[in-house]
């Protein structure tokens, strides 16, 4: 169960291995987070962050494998992880997710369709399959990992933009859709993080560590903001840029 | 059929909202019917004054105890009165006061349901002189998962005790027979000190408290220094007849009348802040007399001066508040001190906190009181630094050998529960006696973990 700050007891995270979302279930931890569901593609690699958790004082941590590339498999997927947590989840983060490569996806109308399964279609089924789980149990939390880049899409990575401006818009609608049950949904936008996912890009202005990144989401998630910015000035800053004239903004770098 | 609607339910605090059905069942047999079939989870509610999650059961039922109204008149040989567990307290008041009696123990609010004044084991300002409210119930009526029991303290010790402070895991209560006390006026002569600190109003409670029924200190936790902890004592006893002059001695016997002001609705958070909590006990603590002796004040004045204003919870806004109650013996007063210097420090907005003394402990295993002190304080949620203070008080509190009240928890780790209340298992014994199948649970067993 949750508390009156909105900390958890139960998290699941979808994406296990996202480096942010790992972070912020590590802080979790340190506070009153004891079981963990970690689902994500390589099991190898959720295993090593179970461990880490478990280490950090988690007393059940569950993984459980699926293939995002195909969201039929979303349902069970759910499923399974709630079997896992053996009990009600308090708090899912939705943090599947790839950033793709534009200079392919640019014209390669098969890595354009892997993208939008694994970082829309996906998560848009399991939100699907979530929500009666959610009201039956009476409670929940959801945290939506969208990004800044759907707020304004940039040609730099206009493809990976447009699924996450559709899984934001989602969120919206699917948190809306469920307030009334009790059930808390977020969207967290978080700006250039330095992770694995990044390594070798060039930085954006107002970069930030993951450490960062889910102490900033951490604080986030037990207020009663709809949106997370991380770091929070960019709710400032994407304001700006997505009422720039279309001119300017097509002079912006990359 | 049972009146039954799917209804999102918070605790006075307004906080972690969850889905639950509740059902009304208006008499026992439908008590029983709603246990019928039920795998849970499963938990009563009465007027939802508990702060936290006491009376919430996320995707299972609550039972409301509300249509459990009946009323016998009361015994004039005995001061006995028999009532459903969904009386209030107002309601039973409203009968009682103008025949000559008043509740053995009333907390700071008239709304409050019989079942959940024994659910919470609720205490008053008279705790050092009459102990908790339980310990003047007489026998109870207790439908649980495995049948209905008529329990008295000396039927069934274990299920009688392990009800009294067992926030509705043991079953739900229907009815109970109640020891009331004979009043000849609804006054209490009050006498009134304020002190500049802390240490000036515990010895005068240390002192004094043994020569008044009823005491209680209000104490400011947002003025640093020497003057912290600055506060205004009252004390009193039931008003006799020659006290009253005038109106009042026509008519010594007077109800309180329900509350005429309302908070219609939720206003922004904020509203409550450091600056507007910190002006309001300024202004509290300079309109109070240094001395005063004597004063007449009506029962509804002096035991319940919330309850002039309906709804007032909402006055914290939507993000809701919290209430911090404490207790540790007298050997660990310092942490009175402690606790107040922590929130101080860590700029935790507090509006005045409230000082009792408790006399000895009473038998339930849940039961809260200590003899020593408690420490009871409003906080609004919000600050980012309120969750980790509060968790840093839990251990100062339970290294101290003291416990938190269950009743205004929505917080408490089960770890400390555990370190908290050593006997939580006579409570979870009897649970396996009577809930063989754990239908009963509400959000907040369920949080701290409780079989």
């Amino acid at each position: 169960m949750r508390n009156a700050f909105g900390q958890p007891q139960t998290v699941l995270v979808l994406g296990g291995t996202s480096e942010i979302a790992h972070h912020v279930v590590l802080q979790l931890v340190r506070e009153r987070t004891t079981t963990v569901v970690l689902a994500g593609r390589d099991k190898g690699r959720l295993e090593d962050a179970a461990s880490e958790l478990r280490e950090a004082g988690a007393t059940t941590v569950e993984t459980i494998t699926f293939d995002a590339s195909d969201p039929s498999t979303a349902g069970a997927t759910i499923d399974d992880a709630f079997h896992a947590a053996g009990g009600p989840i308090d708090l899912v983060l939705l943090a599947v997710g790839q950033l793709g490569d534009q200079d392919i996806s640019d014209n390669d109308p098969v890595a354009t369709i892997k993208l939008f399964d694994v970082n829309l279609t996906w998560p848009a089924a399991a939100l699907a399959a979530l929500r009666g789980r959610l009201i039956s149990q009476g409670m929940g939390h959801v945290a939506v990992f969208s990004s800044v880049a759907g707020v304004r899409v940039r040609r730099a990575n206009f493809t990976y933009g447009a699924t996450k401006a559709g899984l934001d818009a989602l969120a919206q609608g699917f948190g809306d859709s469920v307030r009334s049950s009790g059930i808390k949904v977020q969207i967290v936008r978080p700006g250039f993080v330095r992770t694995k996912m990044t390594q070798g890009l060039s930085e954006a202005p107002f970069t930030t560590d993951v450490d960062q990144a889910a102490e900033t989401i951490v604080k986030g998630l037990s207020s009663s903001a709809t949106v997370i910015w991380s770091p929070p000035v960019l709710q400032g800053v994407f304001f700006i840029m997505k009422n720039l004239p279309g001119f300017l903004w097509r002079r912006l770098p990359g | 059929m049972i009146d039954a609607t799917e209804e999102l339910l918070t605790g006075w605090g307004n906080t972690a909202p969850s889905l639950a059905r509740v059902e009304r069942p208006r008499t026992g047999s439908e008590v029983e019917e709603a246990f019928e079939d039920m795998t849970g989870p499963m938990i009563p509610r009465g007027l939802g004054r508990s702060y936290g999650d006491a009376a919430q059961c996320a995707g299972g039922t609550v039972v409301s105890n509300r249509g459990l109204w009946h009323l016998s008149p009361i015994d004039p040989e005995t001061g006995l009165v028999t009532l459903g567990a969904g009386v209030s307290l107002e309601e039973l008041l409203a009968v009682s006061i103008p025949a000559g009696y008043f509740v053995p123990v009333t907390p700071g609010t008239r709304q409050v349901t019989i079942g959940g004044a024994i659910g919470a084991d609720i205490h008053g300002k008279n705790h050092h002189v009459d102990g908790s409210f339980t310990k003047h119930v007489t026998s109870m009526t207790l439908a649980t998962p495995t049948g209905v029991v008529t329990l008295t303290q000396k039927s069934d010790p274990e299920l009688f005790w392990a009800t009294a402070g067992g926030m509705g895991l043991t079953g739900i209560i229907t009815q109970a027979t109640l020891q009331m006390i004979p009043i000849t006026t609804s006054y209490v002569t009050v006498d009134t000190e304020r002190f500049n600190d802390l240490d000036g109003v515990m010895n005068a409670m240390l002192s004094g408290d043994d020569d008044y029924r009823y005491s209680v200190a209000w104490v400011d936790c947002m003025t640093s220094g020497p003057k912290m902890g600055r506060g205004v004592l009252t004390r009193g006893d039931h008003a006799p007849r020659s006290a009253l002059s005038g109106r009042s001695a026509r008519k010594p016997l007077v109800a309180p009348s329900s509350s005429m002001l309302t908070v219609p609705f939720t206003p922004p958070s904020g509203l409550l802040n450091r600056l507007s909590i910190t002006a309001f006990n300024e202004a509290w603590f300079r309109k109070a007399p240094q001395r005063r002796d004597g004063e007449i004040q009506s029962l509804g004045s002096f035991f319940h001066p919330l309850d002039g204003v309906s709804w007032w919870n909402r006055l914290h806004g939507h993000r809701g508040f919290l209430q911090y109650q404490f207790v540790v013996d007298d050997a660990h007063g310092e942490v009175i001190r402690q606790a107040i210097e922590v929130l101080s420090a860590a700029s935790v907005p507090s509006f005045l906190a409230v000082l009792k003394r408790f006399g000895p402990a009473d038998p339930g295993p849940l039961s809260f009181p200590l003899k020593g002190w408690t420490l009871a304080l409003d906080m609004p949620i919000g600050p980012p630094q309120l969750a980790d203070v509060l968790d840093q008080l839990d251990i100062m509190v339970a290294e101290a050998g003291g416990r938190i009240y269950l009743a205004k928890d929505s917080r408490l780790s089960p770890e400390l529960l555990r370190a908290m209340y050593p006997d939580v298992q006579k409570l979870e014994e009897v649970r396996k006696r009577i809930d063989p199948k754990g239908v009963l649970a509400s959000d907040l067993s369920r949080r701290l973990g409780l079989s």
